[in-house]
């Protein structure tokens, strides 16, 4: 047995599927051990896509046309028809059926559209965080249930394994076995239902050894490079905002609010206590935590400590002044049903996808509303991220930041807090 | 034609004998293409496919008159033509060219007096001496509907416009006549009657001369430089004498395949509706609606279990869209969504087609069911 041989699901009919004839259409399986594969194109889901058709396990392979390639064209990353194409020449080689949906009005609206409005209203965005809950893993999962597949296997690095204690059969979410590839962060919002209908097969292995796979099963993709920034983005993100705010001024008006129009002029640079340094671009193409890109010449770097939209300014300050106590988020997700350990004991948050993650203190405010205190001070705490959750490897749940907290705040009004 | 890939392999227009067995090859299939079509054989211009000879017919016209007349030339296209047509026509546009676009009506088929009434519309605007090429496919690829076409001509004569007929879909199904259609252009496709893929052909008629897409060679009298694809050509050219030969008992076998498949349909499924049956349609297409089903979803179901249908448009990633041709017979988009395209092929049986119902019906019901589920 391989080492790759992670952990047959048991829905998987090996035999059965062993025995249907060459080219022969999986229709004698009983639909309900299919096992749909989400193929972008990308080496890592194609390596998937190879691994289930050597297990012999009824597979078919599902491409999602998300952003219309047209208007954005592009090479090599997961949005592009080319990559698509790349979709179907695996799903050949390795001998599944393959089919494209076409999701991109979805998309828009479940994903671009939030990102556009994020960066107009002085957020900086997650995106593959919403694609996850609300497409890959919402609509994706619908699409493949209808045709019949019991489960959706994903390319994602990231593990899911069964809870034990009082919490039997209750799935937990894992950080990858590969700590440099781990995307655990942008799944923190899935939840029991969505855990229980996909599998992770590449979370078990190495970045090196899904080379190797894809290498070794002869795949066309085998020597393709990684994609790491937002797939639908081209060349920049604030030119893409601005594309799209051509395209759609609606966007813009709902983000600077009733009647007004979002400020297309350089904004105005200022420090906290509100000394102005000068004109920058445009407030949107900044993010908390930015140092370059600001133009203002002063004797210590200079960053991006707030951005303003309504007033059309940005606040800068030293390194220093982007340290936080804490932070307060919104929307809170647990994965499991037991938070009150989650509560009760610190955790560690990552507040970026790239955070290495800090011992923290998590209290619940009610309304999904949460209180996040780091045990240190936290650099460049940028509303619009994902706060995650994680107790050792494991994804405790997450939620969204609404903004940057000093100690008083996040202690005001709550006596039980830090305490014992 | 497998001998002019191996063995036989030779330029036809070399000199030595076996360039002349080539060229002796190719003069035979151009027979056999004009026979099937009524026509004579130096009318008829071997090409690569349907699309290139669209285009080459569209740019042909364009680059030809473009600078010698005084107003524009103009394009008058049914809406629902292929996308080589319409993409060429796009393109005319963008080289000065005025393109009018005719919608069908809800039986499927495109109006002679809609046609006519543009081309006293552009004769008006431009005078009578601007070109004028009305397109007008013979059958619609999605729907199978007939289009009046040797009306549209009449029309076309009247007003001194030249006629582009694309009869892919139907060559090869039912009798074409090129005297009878009265196009000036028809265009044909092999794969479409069990031909070579990559074969085509078009006919002009004797006397109109267009500036060729392809220049720099005297190939096909000079209409289409290149060297000829001599076995595609010879396997055009027996597809077309067997269409010729059995042109009544295929369009019997295929039309007593569908009457089968469309009285299984009804009567076994809820909730499904056939469109434009009583238009004159091919005998081997069907277009049917499944009410609250996403067509997409219900081909990758039957294409598992071994039955091979189609939506409407797919892109080069296999995507799908509403299709056009649906939304302009007047169908909302959701229902345009849910339509797919049956076409019966000689090989079939009535068992397949019985088995196929049997398949629709099962099918399309687990997706009314799953769908059902996930809304609630």
């Amino acid at each position: 047995m391989s080492r790759w041989n992670w952990n047959p699901a048991p829905t998987v009919d090996a035999d059965h599927a062993a025995e249907r004839p060459e080219g022969a259409a999986v229709s004698g399986v009983p639909a309900a051990a299919r096992v749909a594969i989400a193929m972008s194109g990308g080496l890592d889901s194609s390596v998937v896509a190879a691994l289930y058709a050597e297990q012999g396990r009824p597979a078919i392979g599902l491409s999602m046309l998300l952003w219309d390639a047209v208007q954005t064209p592009r090479n090599g990353r997961c949005c592009g028809a080319l990559d698509l194409g790349d979709a179907r020449v695996v799903a050949e080689q390795v001998g599944i059926p393959h089919y494209t949906l076409r999701l991109d009005e979805e998309f828009r609206q479940r994903v671009v559209d939030p990102f556009v409005r994020d960066y107009l209203e002085g957020r900086t965005p997650s995106p593959c965080v919403r694609c996850n809950t609300f497409v890959k893993f919402d609509l994706l999962l619908e699409r493949a249930a209808a045709l019949g597949a019991a489960k959706v296997a994903t390319g994602h690095y990231a593990r899911i394994v069964p809870g034990d204690g009082s919490r039997r059969g209750e799935l937990e979410l894992h950080r990858a076995r590969d700590l440099s590839k781990d995307q655990s962060y942008f799944l923190f919002e899935l939840d029991q239902q969505q855990l229980a209908a996909v599998e992770f097969p590449l979370g078990e292995l190495t970045k090196t050894e899904v080379r190797a796979l894809a290498a070794r099963a002869g795949l066309v993709v085998a020597g393709k490079g990684e994609s790491m920034e937002v797939c639908f983005v081209g060349s920049g993100v604030r030119e893409f905002v601005e594309q799209q705010v051509r395209l759609r001024p609606e966007l813009a008006a709902s983000a600077a609010g009733e009647g007004a129009e979002p400020a297309n002029e350089g904004a105005e640079v200022s420090t906290r206590d509100g000394r102005v340094l000068g004109r920058a671009e445009p407030y949107y193409r900044y993010t908390v935590g930015q140092r370059r890109g600001l133009g203002i010449a002063a004797p210590e770097p200079l960053y991006v400590l707030g951005v303003e939209p309504r007033a059309n300014r940005v606040v800068v300050g030293g390194r220093e002044d982007l340290l936080a106590e804490g932070l307060l988020g919104e929307r809170l997700h647990w994965i499991g049903s037991d938070l009150e350990a989650a509560t009760r004991d610190e955790v560690t948050v990552r507040i970026r996808s790239r955070h290495e993650g800090v011992a923290a203190r998590v209290r619940p405010l009610g309304d999904g509303r949460v209180a996040v205190r780091f045990a240190s001070p936290q650099s460049a705490v940028a509303p619009g991220q994902a706060a995650v959750f994680y107790r050792g490897s494991r994804v405790l749940g997450g939620c969204w930041i609404e903004r940057a907290a000093r100690g008083a705040e996040l202690a005001a009004g709550a006596a039980s807090w830090g305490v014992g | 034609m497998n001998v002019w890939l191996g063995a036989r392999h030779a330029n036809p227009s070399s000199l030595h004998a076996s360039g002349r067995a080539a060229r002796a090859a190719v003069e035979q299939a151009r027979r056999q293409v004009a026979d099937l079509l009524a026509a004579r054989p130096e009318e008829v211009v071997f090409v690569g496919s349907g699309s290139e000879a669209n285009n080459a017919v569209i740019a042909g016209l364009i680059s030809g008159e473009a600078s010698r007349r005084s107003a524009p030339p103009a394009l008058v296209v049914a809406s629902f033509e292929h996308p080589s047509v319409l993409a060429a026509a796009e393109r005319a546009a963008t080289q000065g060219a005025e393109v009018v676009r005719v919608p069908p009506r809800s039986d499927g088929r495109v109006a002679a007096a809609d046609v006519e009434a543009e081309l006293a519309g552009l004769r008006a605007r431009g005078g009578a001496e601007r070109s004028v090429l009305v397109a007008l496919m013979l059958a619609n690829n999605e729907i199978g509907t007939l289009q009046p076409v040797a009306e549209v001509a009449e029309r076309c004569r009247r007003h001194r416009a030249l006629l582009l007929c694309d009869a892919v879909q139907a060559v090869g199904k039912v009798p074409v006549d090129v005297a009878a259609l009265g196009a000036d252009f028809v265009v044909l496709g092999g794969h479409k009657f069990h031909g070579p893929l990559g074969s085509g052909a078009l006919w002009i008629r004797s006397g109109i001369e267009i500036e060729p897409l392809l220049v720099g060679g005297s190939q096909e009298r000079r209409r289409r430089a290149g060297t000829e694809n001599v076995p595609a050509i010879v396997g055009l050219g027996v597809a077309c004498a067997l269409a010729a030969e059995e042109l009544d008992d295929r369009a019997d076998h295929l039309s007593r395949l569908r009457r089968r498949l469309e009285r299984g349909l009804l009567a076994s499924i809820e909730g499904c509706t056939l469109h434009c049956t009583d238009t004159p349609r091919l005998p081997n297409t069907t277009s049917v609606r499944f009410h609250g089903v996403r067509a997409q979803e219900l081909l990758i179901r039957l294409d598992l279990a071994g039955f091979a249908v189609s939506t409407g448009s797919a892109c080069s990633s296999g995507a799908v869209e509403a299709s056009p041709t649906l939304l302009a017979l007047g169908l909302s988009e959701e229902e345009a969504l849910a339509t797919l395209r049956i076409s019966c092929g000689l090989p079939n049986t009535v068992d397949e087609v019985d088995a196929l119902v049997a398949a629709l019906g099962r099918e399309s019901e687990a997706l009314r069911r799953a769908t059902a589920r996930v809304a609630s």
